[in-house]
């Protein structure tokens, strides 16, 4: 039985976007669950996550390549860096289970990333399944709706 | 701008083993090949699993040409262009939908049957006597020069006259048989949205690099060789499954001699394929329970044979690839002569097992999406060269890698995967559709 508030959770979301936006991914990788997965849906709501496509459904082994990759010496993409920022509504948090600790909330946001000349922004709502592991809020699932999901994209080489 | 508006100037641009930047950078060059090239050929526009029920239809282009793909009221499947015989409007904008029996035209309401047939125009009667039934109007939206379905999958070409489907393909037809095969029912069926990746460069750059085994090692160094240090950082126990990355990226790393054994196949009008002998797709693991279906639908030796075969990447000219292994197509859609859209599409096999199609997908995504770590240094390469190509100091791209004199496109011809024979086999084709409907010489232009 957890005592977790609203604001408890609130705040967690919060430091999981600053954490990105400071380029701190080993931080942010020690976020998840050890089978948490990362949803980017490519259609509008898409309901099956493994036989269509999507733009993004990793593990942590592929999130953790994704993070180690940004500082390889030969990560040509990322010479130079890119960087983003994150501007989040207050979430709704949707479930509290404080029975089970499994909570689940909603973030809208509009998520800016730039590298040299170029910037865009997109318009995404974020879906949270979290857990409490040990006494610390983990992310179980993060599920990433952008609101143009079927326009065609340039490269998006950072984290919503 | 008329440059490179006779058969001489054109074929100047393409040399045995160089190509001129303008074929990358010119917009005068990039209007003939609207003009010409994507006319002459035949492009693909899309599965007939797309467009199932009569009435169903699907919008796309061919070049910068805007068409519809609908199954007509017989259950053909038509391609008419996007245009309203009248005053010109599109037809339809949505992606995909159901028309019923008849497209009306949303402006002045003037209704067309789903082969282009003009059906009925409100008020006809103020076009009494004028003439109007002696004009290109009268006779409805237009339907392209053929259409022509292989396996469910459609093409079509602009032009009126020219090259029959048949001889334009000829045996490259391999690979989509190929694909298409390892279906027990012999039939493929689109599975969800194509993904959609947008790139600063010219099509064929795209084009040229499905068949370049010089640069997976090298510009994907940093996704599959982090892979590869991941996993052995990990140091699991021996037998440990290996996560879906290490299967579908790592393979990306192998070394030069991998691709130089795994051959490169090219055929007469600029197709031809990597991975004659074995590919990165060889070492997938085994679904459970497709091999016995497979042997039900068509015999153990037969199954054998058709999963036996590994092709990598099939370069259907002008502007798709598909990978039969994993049923996926690529379509490189010419926006400008720097401005590129790229869809890629997979298709599940009619009864087979889910994990296919999973894998697929995973794939998909893992490689070709704007947000995959493979594609993202695809397409620094890309824009980069299409950057660089501004530089004035050199003229000239180099296609020369295991260059031989005189070598013989209308031939199929088996050699080193890391050839760039395939390249140069493009080229020929480009010269050879670019210049199939030009005038001689300029004077003869004018
Ligand atoms: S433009 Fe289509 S009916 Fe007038
Ligand atoms: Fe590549």
């Amino acid at each position: 039985m957890s005592n977790l508030t609203k604001d408890d959770l609130i705040d967690f979301l919060y430091e999981e976007v600053r954490m990105l936006d400071e380029s701190r991914f080993d931080e942010w990788l020690k976020l998840w669950c050890k089978d948490g997965i990362y949803w980017m849906p490519l259609d509008y709501r898409q309901e099956d996550p493994i036989h269509e496509t999507s733009l993004m459904y990793e593990d942590q082994f592929m999130l953790r390549l994704r993070v180690d990759r940004l500082n390889g010496a030969r990560t040509f993409s990322q010479k130079p860096k890119s960087r983003c920022h994150h501007v989040i509504q207050r979430p709704f948090v949707d479930e509290m289970d404080h029975e089970a600790g499994r909570y689940v909330t909603k973030t809208q946001m509009h998520y800016v990333e730039t590298r040299m000349d170029e910037q865009f922004m997109l318009a995404c709502t974020a879906q949270h399944h979290l857990v409490l592991e040990d006494g610390a809020l983990r992310i179980e699932r993060k599920r990433v709706d952008l609101l143009n999901c079927d326009a065609p994209f340039g490269n998006i080489q950072l984290l919503p | 701008m008329t440059r490179y508006t006779s058969r001489s100037a054109v074929e100047g641009l393409v040399t045995p083993y160089q190509v001129h930047r303008d074929v990358y950078i010119d917009p005068e060059v990039f209007r003939l090949e609207m003009d010409h090239l994507f006319a002459n050929t035949w492009v693909w526009v899309g599965h007939d699993s797309q467009v199932p029920n009569k009435g169903d239809y699907y919008t796309t282009q061919i070049g910068d040409q805007p068409v519809i793909m609908v199954r007509h009221s017989d259950g053909e499947v038509k391609v008419l262009y996007n245009r309203c015989p009248h005053k010109g409007t599109k037809i339809a904008i949505d992606r995909q939908g159901n028309t019923g029996k008849f497209f009306r035209c949303p402006y002045h309401a003037w209704s067309f049957k789903t082969d282009g047939c003009l059906l009925a125009i409100p008020l006809k009667k103020g076009y009494n006597g004028t003439g109007l039934d002696q004009t290109e109007s009268a006779k409805g939206m237009k339907a392209v020069g053929a259409v022509h379905t292989y396996r469910g999958f459609v093409f079509a070409r602009l032009a009126e006259e020219g090259i029959s489907f048949e001889e334009y393909f000829g045996d490259s037809l391999s690979s989509f048989d190929n694909m298409v095969d390892r279906s027990p029912a012999g039939r493929l069926k689109v599975a969800g949205q194509p993904l959609r990746y947008m790139h600063r460069c010219n099509w064929k750059m795209l084009v040229e690099n499905q068949t370049d085994t010089c640069h997976p090692m090298v510009a994907h160094e940093s996704s599959a060789g982090t892979a590869v240090q991941i996993w052995e950082e990990m140091d699991m126990p021996e037998g440990t499954p290996k996560p879906p990355a290490m299967q579908i990226i790592a393979p990306f790393m192998s070394p030069y001699e991998f691709f130089e054994e795994m051959g490169i196949r090219t055929w007469p009008n600029g197709h031809g394929h990597t991975g004659v002998h074995h590919s990165i797709h060889s070492d997938y693991s085994e679904i459970p329970g497709y091999f016995e279906q497979m042997t039900e639908a068509y015999g153990e030796e037969r199954a054998k044979e058709i999963l036996g075969e590994n092709r990598h990447n099939t370069v259907y000219f002008p502007n798709i690839m598909i990978k039969g292994p994993i049923q996926q197509l690529r379509n490189f859609i010419p926006l400008g002569p720097d401005k590129t859209l790229v869809e890629s599409w997979i298709f599940r096999l009619v009864d087979a097992p889910d994990e296919l199609v999973a894998r697929t997908a995973m794939y998909n995504r893992m490689i070709n999406a704007p947000t995959s770590i493979v594609g993202h240094d695809d397409l620094e390469m890309y824009e980069r060269a299409q950057e660089g190509l501004a530089a004035d100091g050199l003229e000239w791209v180099n296609i020369q890698r295991l260059f031989e004199e005189g070598e013989n496109f209308e031939e199929e011809a088996v050699e080193n995967g890391t050839t760039e024979r395939q390249m140069r086999n493009q080229f020929h084709a480009w010269v050879k559709f670019m210049t199939a409907s030009m005038p001689e010489a300029l004077e003869a232009a004018e």
